[in-house]
């Protein structure tokens, strides 16, 4: 079994995040954000080491990642494509966006292409309301799209592949 | 009309234009002042929270204990995650030192060191920006220990930004705090209430972010000031925001009480294709839809909108045109909730999945007439039943929607009830036939 370690740097963080808070277990959400741009999403190891920095079970921290949406237990493509279709953007074509990127990539919910570039994910109110639709790519938002612009945003993604 | 919370100013995010705008006057008032009379200024003021509940501030700040041996801690509610709402941001892009102003005036106000800002996972940008505006403030002796250089008094206080991680329902201030503690966000049990034992069970008050924002106008021009702006008895300006079938969407700072009509007319330049207003919901998706033949004369505040049974919630208005399928919203809005629930308590865990269930069934065109009551009574049996809001939340719309729009939803669904066996089979218990010979 290969194990995990967090980086140098990754290390330095954590410090500095532990000095924020009265005792380690709050620090739990920010290290799993920092665990899982490392490693990419949290593997059975991720929880592991955790578990030894934070002196905290697995067992709590298996229950942080299960409630939060925005941590994956599984890899997700080097763009994780995030479609927002509540209310405010359906109304504005939301839908019409997230059939076109699943059309356009040959992937549901929560999959990912075969080359691992791409993953989509039928996301809730991003808070783009009056910006609609939208979709996030990865950690940046592109707002008052079209089906048109989607097309766009994926093909140059595709092209720096 | 004037803006209190987000002022037409260039570059007011910059730390240097703040500063030459009389920025950090405020604290300098207030941190040379009692904080009981700091929370005394904000109670006569009238102003009440942004954040959904529309509770007087100052009041919250008050039910904090004067004298307790622990640690006392103040939590800015960012999470915004209320679909149609999309303000906060916007002043975390736009006036994030007048945040971190209000900040240090509530937490000198209610005797807190130290502050959570808790910011949705998903505002990625937005926590840098915040981060950033923090890092200067720091720089510059605003926040942490070198307050006592800058202000000449001797408090000081420490502010951190908690990053959420998706999930709606952390926007409960008690879900929020267990997110905050590193827990899953479960709303806790109410009493004890946070002022008593919140954060790590130390005494906490938490506030929305347009909440604070709106603190430090209040101490640098005074109560009085304040509260002639807009409605009295919900004074102030409220960042309406408006999304949907609207010509300009965006974050509107108006004076509480403006007429509806006239955010959707004439802020909002109106309908697309000059279409009839079908449905609108005036605070977010939990607050209960009013009739687009109704919004005449109806004014956007906490006590206006009670009037016409709906409410304020976070000022997020969201506009359905008269091609809009309500059912079909209505089951999104159900989806929502559903996904959100977060399980401790049935009704509300399995009620959202029953009305999603029946909703979809509509829409699919296989719904019977007696699924319409049977959505209100399901509703009816999640509101007040559960240990948070979040049940009234996904009541109201599927409750409100489908009484206001009755004939709407009757023309939607067959006389005939159509159940499937097993249905049948369940629902013949109820009947006089023994158990035992009904044939699964």
């Amino acid at each position: 079994m290969t194990s995990f370690k967090f980086s140098e740097e990754n290390i330095r963080k954590i410090d500095e995040i532990l000095k924020k808070y009265p005792s380690k277990k709050p620090a739990v959400m920010p290290v799993l954000y920092i665990a899982q741009e490392q490693n990419g999403y949290i593997s059975d190891e991720v929880i592991r080491e955790i578990t030894r920095i934070l002196e905290i079970t697995p067992e709590e921290i298996l229950g942080v990642i299960t409630f939060y949406t925005m941590y994956h237990q599984k890899p997700v493509g080097k763009y994780h494509i995030q479609v927002c279709t509540n209310v405010s953007c359906m109304l504005r074509g939301g839908y019409e966006l997230y059939d076109r990127v699943k059309e356009k990539l040959g992937i549901d919910h929560m999959q990912v292409t075969d080359d691992k570039i791409f993953s989509v994910e039928e996301v809730e109110c991003m808070g783009s309301c009056g910006t609609a639709p939208m979709i996030a790519v990865n950690e940046d938002y592109y707002e008052n799209l079209t089906k048109a612009k989607v097309d766009e945003i994926l093909d140059s993604l595709k092209n720096k592949n | 009309m004037e803006k209190i919370v987000l002022p037409d100013i260039k570059d007011l995010h910059l730390l240097d234009v703040y500063l030459k705008n009389g920025g950090f006057n405020a604290a300098r008032k207030a941190l040379n002042q009692s904080p009981g009379d700091i929370i005394d200024q904000v109670k006569k003021s009238g102003l009440r929270g942004r954040g959904g509940a529309a509770f007087f501030a100052g009041l919250k700040w008050s039910f904090m204990p004067r004298t307790t041996d622990k640690p006392k801690y103040l939590c800015v509610n960012g999470d915004e995650s209320e679909p149609g709402s999309f303000k906060d941001r916007q002043i975390f892009e736009c006036n994030p030192y007048q945040l971190i102003e209000g900040i240090i005036i509530t937490s000198y106000a209610i005797g807190a060191k130290v502050t959570y800002i808790y910011i949705r996972g998903e505002y990625h940008k937005w926590i840098r920006l915040m981060q950033t505006a923090l890092d200067n403030a720091y720089a510059g002796g605003f926040v942490g220990e070198r307050m006592n250089e800058t202000f000449g008094t001797d408090f000081t206080c420490e502010i951190y930004i908690h990053k959420g991680a998706g999930a709606y329902i952390c926007g409960e201030e008690s879900a929020l705090m267990n997110s905050i503690e590193g827990k899953r966000g479960y709303p806790r049990v109410k009493p004890p209430f946070p002022a008593q034992f919140g954060l790590w069970g130390c005494p906490t008050t938490i506030n929305n972010v347009e909440t604070i924002t709106n603190v430090p106008p209040i101490i640098d021009r005074g109560w009085e000031w304040f509260s002639k702006i807009g409605e009295p008895k919900h004074p102030g300006t409220i960042l309406y925001g408006l999304s949907g079938h609207i010509n300009k969407p965006g974050v509107y700072e108006l004076p509480s009480g403006t007429l509806l009509t006239d955010l959707i007319y004439n802020y909002g330049a109106g309908v697309p294709g000059n279409k009839k207003v079908l449905c609108v919901i005036p605070g977010g998706s939990s607050m209960p839809p009013i009739r687009g033949d109704q919004i005449d004369g109806v004014k956007m505040d906490a006590e206006s909108l009670k009037l016409v049974g709906s409410s304020i919630g976070t000022g997020g208005v969201i506009v359905m045109d008269e091609d809009t399928d309500l059912v079909k919203v209505l089951a999104r809005i159900a989806k929502f909730y559903y996904h959100e629930s977060c399980g401790q308590c049935t009704p509300c865990r399995e009620g959202t999945g029953w009305m999603l269930k029946i909703l979809n069934r509509i829409l699919k065109g296989e719904g019977s007439k007696s699924d319409i009551d049977l959505l209100i009574s399901i509703a009816g049996n999640i509101e007040g039943n559960t240990i948070c809001a979040l049940g009234e939340a996904a009541a109201w719309p599927v409750k409100h929607m489908v009484q206001r729009f009755r004939e709407y939803f009757e023309a939607r669904v067959k006389d005939e009830v159509v159940l499937p066996v097993a249905n049948k089979v369940h629902s013949m218990r109820h009947t006089t036939i023994p158990v035992e010979d009904i044939k699964h």
